[in-house]
């Protein structure tokens, strides 16, 4: 191999390690990038999991939007989820409020939280949660009952073709290593201050 | 049945070392298994992923054939699901890492440099490191099999929760054999990158350079990109499994889904990585046994490259069902149905070289003539299943099987056996043995057709895939299908039996083995001495 040959070896070498670098920190970029994206833009069906404030506005009494929840439990947590009626009819800008029930049928304390989806995904932003258990994690006594209520608002400008919107609620038990704030979690919260 | 390099007359090995003075590594020449071990030599290390990636091939369809076996009828009769589950995974992991990849990767170690007139490959001992990385990662991804719970069986593309909450315990062996082979694929691509850009002989412009090596270099461009994309995935996954967090663990905050928009910017460019190299074998062949010229060699250049762009704006074709909003599901349904067009343009041209050519009918071209018909049904399914609409039903069924195997099977692994065929000469110095590499193309096409044809039709009747029992009305595609793998299957045997003959005695070759071939690998006494080109070539630009 010539010299120059060598140099020029040399410099593609660089330019190429630095594009995988590069590259390997994008794809963990992407991971804060999907957030606000998705937060922006309400398109995976991620909420926030704060609070709003309800707007006052006008009851659009002419327009009925059925307002349905699914509850849902997962493995590795005894605890089961209900809704006091799993369908309302509710006008844009009217507040509602609606009771969900837990309860931990094991014989022993546990936590859990209830992770919220909304579908479909173009109602996201237009859902103005002013109270909700998944702000908040949940621990529950043996065989405790709790009733949470869930209150919250569609805005007057929800787009006219959706009729129906779907509230999903799964639970998800409290892993030990929750105790710590995890990456994924810290990029959540960061992404939530903004 | 390891092909060898063929002996060097002494005479040629004294003129290298004379010629190579100063290069002491090329004077001291270790024998017996250190000479493969140790290797630096592009021609031996092309050896050695040809010969891992044909093993590996063999073993990938064993596992293949576990699967048919199993779905020969009906029922549950041979293999437990748990275990019918990691056959299907490890199919593919196996396929798509260590039998097509390293194929390709092999081919380019021996063929680049003669190609562009280059003495070895760049980085000649980075490049022996990259080739013995693959035996460890994929030892070490098998031995997951025996693994107390199994080894992987959430199905090639690994989706997180299943490939991560509800993982067997191998799996964190799992993410380290992806991360060697990854690390393997990508020094691979830095090397065919500083080799094609720095090494070409004097005289040969970036456009004056065969398909095959243009193809290559937009591949290694490919992997640069996404191999790291990879190695962010699976590096999220194994702290999600051992370290608590929760990339994409609802429950934590992640998003499952996220792992599907990481996964597939990966996995798209991914599969054009396995067939662009592909495009240029055959780019090389047609116009060979055509005796024309290629017709539009520079748009061919440009339609690679514009497939290669288009790949990373098209992934969430893969995720159409997973709820995306409109606009999106239209985005990437336009934007795929788009590569059609780059793609259609290398058909018509490879079809308009052929026009008024001087055909001949001899294997490589058989194998490269299929590739052309059978790769365009497998992007007809893929353009079928492009219609977002449509794929609601197509999704996850076996027409999804029916389409990748088309693309992969008759199209890049007989485009891997036709450049097999075409540089068997080259390598060994003798042709192949005709009369059977002619048995093995048509016991290769019949067994291809038979096995995946029948796949369309079940799919469109809505069988899914990756099960081990299925409905009643399923059984005669699945039985046509088992019987077309397991003749597959049993005829690649002549494959193995054509290249052992062809190692060790055939017809004697020339240096231009073929008629019409015109690349400079020609240009070099067959078999190719072990060094060529310490002294570049004249390389005389033709306008293509």
């Amino acid at each position: 191999m010539h010299a120059d040959q060598a140099d020029g070896v040399k410099k593609t070498v660089t330019k190429t390690v630095f594009a995988l670098v590069g590259m390997f920190a994008f794809a963990f970029a992407l991971v804060p990038l999907y957030d606000v994206f998705c937060d922006i833009t309400g398109i995976n069906g991620k909420v926030a999991t704060t609070a709003k404030r309800a707007i006052g506005e006008d009851v659009n009494t002419d327009r009925f939007v059925t307002v349905q929840f699914i509850t849902r439990t997962s493995a590795g947590l005894p605890w089961q989820l209900s809704v006091e009626s799993h369908q309302v009819k509710v006008h844009p800008g009217q507040m509602t409020e609606i009771d969900f029930l837990f309860t931990n049928r094991s014989q022993s304390v546990s936590g859990g939280r209830a992770v919220p989806s909304v579908s479909p995904s173009a109602a996201t932003t237009h859902l103005r949660k002013v109270s909700c258990f998944c702000f908040q994690e949940q621990q529950l006594q043996a065989n405790e009952r709790l009733t949470i209520p869930l209150v919250f608002q569609l805005d007057n400008t929800l787009p006219d073709d959706i009729s129906t919107v779907t509230l999903v609620y799964t639970l998800y038990p409290l892993k030990e290593s929750d105790e710590k704030p995890s990456v994924a979690k810290n990029m959540n919260n960061k992404n939530q201050e903004i | 049945m390891a092909p060898k390099i063929p002996q060097q007359s002494p005479l040629q090995h004294s003129d290298t070392v004379a010629t190579a003075g100063g290069i002491p590594q090329h004077a001291a020449h270790p024998t017996g298994w250190r000479r493969w071990v140790l290797t630096t030599n592009h021609k031996e290390i092309g050896t050695l992923y040809l010969i891992f990636s044909l093993t590996m091939f063999f073993v990938g369809g064993i596992f293949a054939l576990v699967v048919r076996a199993e779905l020969f009828q009906p029922g549950l009769q041979l293999v437990e699901p748990e275990f019918f589950n990691q056959m299907t995974t490890m199919h593919g992991l196996i396929m798509v890492f260590a039998a097509v990849m390293p194929a390709f990767t092999g081919l380019a170690n021996w063929m680049i440099p003669l190609q562009i007139g280059a003495p070895d490959m760049a980085l000649p001992r980075l490049n022996n490191f990259s080739f013995w990385l693959l035996p460890v990662s994929f030892t070490l991804l098998l031995s997951t099999l025996l693994m107390p719970g199994g080894g992987p069986n959430f199905g090639w593309t690994f989706y997180a929760p299943l490939s991560t909450t509800y993982a067997p315990s191998s799996t964190t062996f799992f993410i380290l054999a992806l991360h060697i082979a990854g690390i393997s694929s990508i020094l691979g691509a830095i090397n065919i990158i500083a080799t094609i850009l720095n090494m070409r002989a004097p005289g040969m412009r970036l456009m004056d350079m065969p398909l095959f090596v243009w193809t290559w270099l937009i591949t290694a461009f490919l992997l640069i990109a996404v191999m790291p994309v990879l190695a962010g995935v699976i590096t999220m996954m194994l702290m999600d499994i051992n370290f608590g967090t929760s990339f994409f663990d609802a429950g934590g905050g992640g998003d499952p889904v996220l792992f599907q928009h990481l996964f597939w910017f990966f996995g798209h460019p991914e599969v054009y990585i396995m067939i662009l190299p592909a495009f240029g074998i055959v780019s090389a062949i047609i116009p060979t046994f055509a005796r024309k010229p290629l017709f539009g060699y520079a748009s061919m250049v440009y339609a690679t490259a514009a497939i290669a762009l288009l790949s990373f704006l098209v992934w969430a074709h893969h995720m159409f069902v997973v709820g995306l909003p409109l606009v999106a599901e239209l985005f990437f349904m336009y934007s795929t149905m788009l590569i059609a067009v780059p793609t259609g343009v290398k058909i018509f041209n490879w079809v308009t070289t052929l026009f008024r050519g001087s055909i001949s009918f001899e294997s490589p071209m058989l194998f490269a003539l299929a590739f052309v018909v059978l790769f365009t049904i497998g992007g007809f399914s893929g353009l079928m299943l492009a219609i977002s609409p449509a794929d609601f039903q197509y999704h996850d069924t076996y027409f999804v099987v029916a389409h990748f195997h088309y693309v992969l099977v008759p199209g890049a692994i007989f485009a891997i056996m036709a450049g097999v065929y075409y540089w068997l000469p080259k390598w060994t110095g003798h042709y192949p043995n005709e009369t059977l590499a002619k048995w093995h193309f048509w016991f290769s096409v019949i067994g291809v057709n038979l096995t995946f044809f029948p796949m369309h039709f079940a799919g469109l009747a809505g069988m899914p895939r990756r099960i081990p029992d299925y409905a009643l009305q399923f059984a005669d595609f699945n039985f046509v299908s088992s019987i077309g793998a397991f003749f597959f299957g049993a005829s690649q045997l002549l494959f193995v039996l054509v290249i052992v003959l062809c190692v060790r005695g055939g017809k004697k070759a020339p240096a231009k083995a073929w008629e019409g071939a015109v690349d400079l690998e020609w240009t070099v006494p067959s078999p190719a001495p072990l060094h060529t080109f310490e002294t570049p070539p004249v390389f005389q630009s033709t306008d293509k």
